[in-house]
């Protein structure tokens, strides 16, 4: 590939001819090849297994495509394996779409597939097909991916925001805010000191040691707060099971960096993203066991109890401040913005 | 976090309150000036535990919300100019003009805006942008106007001529005469604004203090500093006294910001000025000094500001006043939201507003 470091992506490489051919066996199969994708049919044939099929597909458009932490690779990777395991699925393969805009640098497509790769071979999620189509300079912005990815969901269980029960305790298998803080930082250009990275992650493995180690029907719900953050998710899962959610601030991780750059922001780390966390309710008994499970995966090393689900006001999320008073916790509207002073 | 999590130590917090529930012998009514206080003092939860005699009312202090609907006007006119790109503070973004259009909306139909977090992003744009008339619109009170100021100076030294400030700054003390003279009001203290009073300095509120007879006291926005300002406005009040007190030693003087205040004064001067709610207020406004005309959008682009149609309905120039509060207002919660706000005070993440349907409390 050194030849193509100085070389762009043209249209010709979305035509279908020879370019587009040299592209998907230069870089393409190089480093995404394995014995389903090489074939090169026009789809991929897995076979069948037992259980039933959990299908998810999102898009990656993040500004600025690479970031402390991870990339626009790894995010189409780890948040489609992540919608999959937030059902309790085992996630078998994913399919890679490609909008890519003429001018981008084939040494950043390359560094991106790389990390698509490593993504991929670290989760043991293969890519199994895939797509790509190049629009005139302009049209996009610099490269757009589609990931679609299905997996297995063991029969009996059941894994949704309407299982939640009252009684449930709530766990955060890390620290909120870190992808979304770097991106809005990085995106603005605005140069803080400190080590704010993404937490770009697969948590699939995760979820099945929770899965296999825990009493059946004891996990309710599984939620990764991605867009809207923690607060978001939590709405919707008190809007899904009827139920009210406590939540205590002092009990909610988060990094030392990521509370200073909201503090200079004006900004609430309960509604930034993430990308590599879950929100997980459970049956009270086995919290603790729940618990201690995550924390034994890298995964999860620093969750916590961060609350209860009640009875009490249906739909509403109720935070408990560090100060001992309390306050309604609202979704998201609209994209969160620096303010003024 | 040093310098923050000692001014949230749940302690502390507690036995401040226990000296606030002492120090009110009688019910007060507080007007809190600035947006960041309001939002304090809703997302610390410190409303739901400060005792029921102290009765608190935002006041006029959120500078985006106060901005007129014809200012907003002029902003989407600037924007749709052919050559323009306009860079704007991030909640500025969605405030609707007089027909309900905001930035946003100026945006989508291919207009250049970029939000930036500093009047210096934007001259960094009119650089990199040499062919393009850069448009910060300079809207804020003493706190974000000394930051412009030295934007513009930048712009001088470093001969950037592409960079324009359309000025909608305004001062804080001019709307606090006219609207705490009036009785009808009932205020008996005014928590000060910290970020404000670090450039004017505490002793600006002496008229205050003195013609409307108020307890003023300058407060910090960390909970224990609301309450150490509290304490001392609790005292006051009890005592019949009306002085100016500081609480917010770490950051504000007696004197406040002499340098900042000078440089303000090299490149602005006074004019009138329209608030959102409040009308046109004497003496309330900055405009850009003639010497300094090439940075002034107005002037430049030949900008006429269209008279102000506020929202049929919205009662944010009430709220402003601290006449209601959001509740009351007919349009809250149900035809303005933050997703889609008729009035600023939704807008703004520091509106009054936004704090009552973000952070609202049952129990207030």
């Amino acid at each position: 590939m050194s030849s193509q470091t100085q070389k762009t992506i043209l249209l010709d490489h979305g035509s279908g001819g020879l370019a587009s051919q040299e592209l998907i066996s230069s870089l393409f199969l190089k480093h995404l090849g394995n014995k389903v994708l090489s074939a090169l049919e026009d789809s991929a044939v897995m076979e069948n297994q037992p259980g039933r099929l959990a299908f998810t597909t999102d898009s990656y458009v993040v500004d600025p495509i690479f970031f402390p932490g991870g990339d626009i690779g790894t995010l189409a990777v780890h948040g489609t394996i992540n919608d999959l395991a937030m059902r309790g699925a085992r996630p078998l393969c994913l399919s890679l779409g490609l909008i890519l805009e003429e001018g981008l640098p084939l040494a950043d497509l390359e560094r991106i597939i790389i990390s698509i790769k490593d993504a991929s071979q670290g989760s043991g999620v293969p890519i199994v097909t895939g797509d790509t189509k190049v629009v005139p300079r302009g049209k996009a912005d610099k490269i757009f991916i589609n990931t679609s990815g299905i997996g297995l969901v063991a029969d009996g269980l059941e894994i949704s925001a309407t299982r939640a029960q009252a009684g449930d305790k709530i766990i955060l298998s890390g620290s909120m805010g870190d992808h979304g803080i770097t991106i809005m930082t990085r995106r603005a250009g605005i140069a803080l000191a400190g080590d704010l990275r993404s937490d770009s992650m697969a948590l699939h493995a995760m979820v099945q040691k929770l899965l296999a180690g825990l009493p059946e029907g004891t996990i309710h719900t599984l939620r990764d707060p991605t867009r809207g953050g923690v607060a978001t998710s939590l709405c919707e899962i008190a809007g899904s099971s009827g139920l009210m959610i406590e939540i205590e601030e002092a009990h909610i991780p988060v990094r030392a960096e990521v509370r200073a750059a909201c503090e200079i922001l004006g900004l609430d780390p309960l509604y930034l993203a993430n990308e590599g966390k879950c929100l997980t309710l459970v049956a009270p008994e086995i919290a603790d066991q729940a618990l201690a499970l995550m924390q034994a995966c890298p995964e999860g090393a620093e969750a916590a109890i961060i609350g209860t689900a009640t009875s009490g006001n249906p739909g509403r999320v109720v935070l408990k401040t560090t100060i001992g008073g309390t306050r309604v916790v609202t979704p998201l509207h609209g994209a969160p913005l620096p303010r003024i002073c | 976090m040093k310098y923050v999590d000692e001014f949230r130590d749940p302690e502390l917090t507690a036995q401040l309150l226990q000296e606030l529930e002492a120090a009110t012998t009688k019910p007060f009514r507080v007007m809190e000036v600035c947006g960041t206080h309001t939002m304090a003092i809703f997302r610390s939860g410190l409303r739901a535990l400060l005792p029921p005699a102290i009765e608190l009312i935002s006041g006029p202090g959120c500078p985006v919300c106060v901005t007129s609907a014809s200012h907003i006007d002029a902003f989407l006119q600037m924007a749709e100019l052919p050559g323009t790109h306009l860079a704007v503070f991030g909640d500025l973004f969605r405030v609707p003009g007089s027909n309900g259009t905001t930035l946003a909306h100026a945006r989508a139909r291919g207009a250049k805006i970029d939000v930036v977090y500093s009047s210096m992003d934007g001259l960094d744009l009119a650089r990199q942008n040499p062919t393009e008339q850069v448009i910060f619109p300079g809207i804020g009170f003493e706190t974000t106007t000394p930051g412009i100021a030295a934007t513009i100076l930048a712009a001088r030294q470093q001969k950037i001529d592409n960079f324009m400030v359309f000025s909608t700054h305004k001062t804080m003390l001019p709307p606090l005469m006219a609207l705490l003279g009036d009785p009808a009001l009932g205020i008996d203290g005014l928590l000060c604004p910290g970020h404000v009073s670090s450039i004017i300095g505490a002793a600006a509120y002496q008229p205050l203090a003195e013609e409307n007879h108020l307890a003023c006291v300058v407060g910090g926005f960390e909970p224990t500093d609301i309450l150490q300002a509290l304490i001392l406005m609790a005292r006051q009040i009890s005592e019949g006294r009306a002085e100016v007190e500081n609480a917010y030693t770490r950051a504000v003087t007696w004197e406040g910001n002499p340098r900042a205040r000078a440089m303000v004064e090299t490149i602005f001067e006074p004019v009138d000025m329209e608030w959102r709610g409040l009308g046109t207020i004497k003496g309330s406004g900055l405009a850009i000094r003639k010497e300094y005309a090439g940075f002034d959008a107005q002037s430049r682009l030949s900008i006429t500001v269209p008279e102000s149609k506020e929202p049929p309905g919205c009662l944010c120039g009430q709220i402003l006043k601290g006449i209601t509060t959001p509740p009351a207002c007919p349009l809250f919660g149900r035809r303005c939201t933050p997703a889609s706000p008729v009035g600023p005070c939704m807008v703004s993440s520091e509106g009054t507003c936004s704090a009552w349907f973000n952070y609202g409390n049952d129990s207030h």
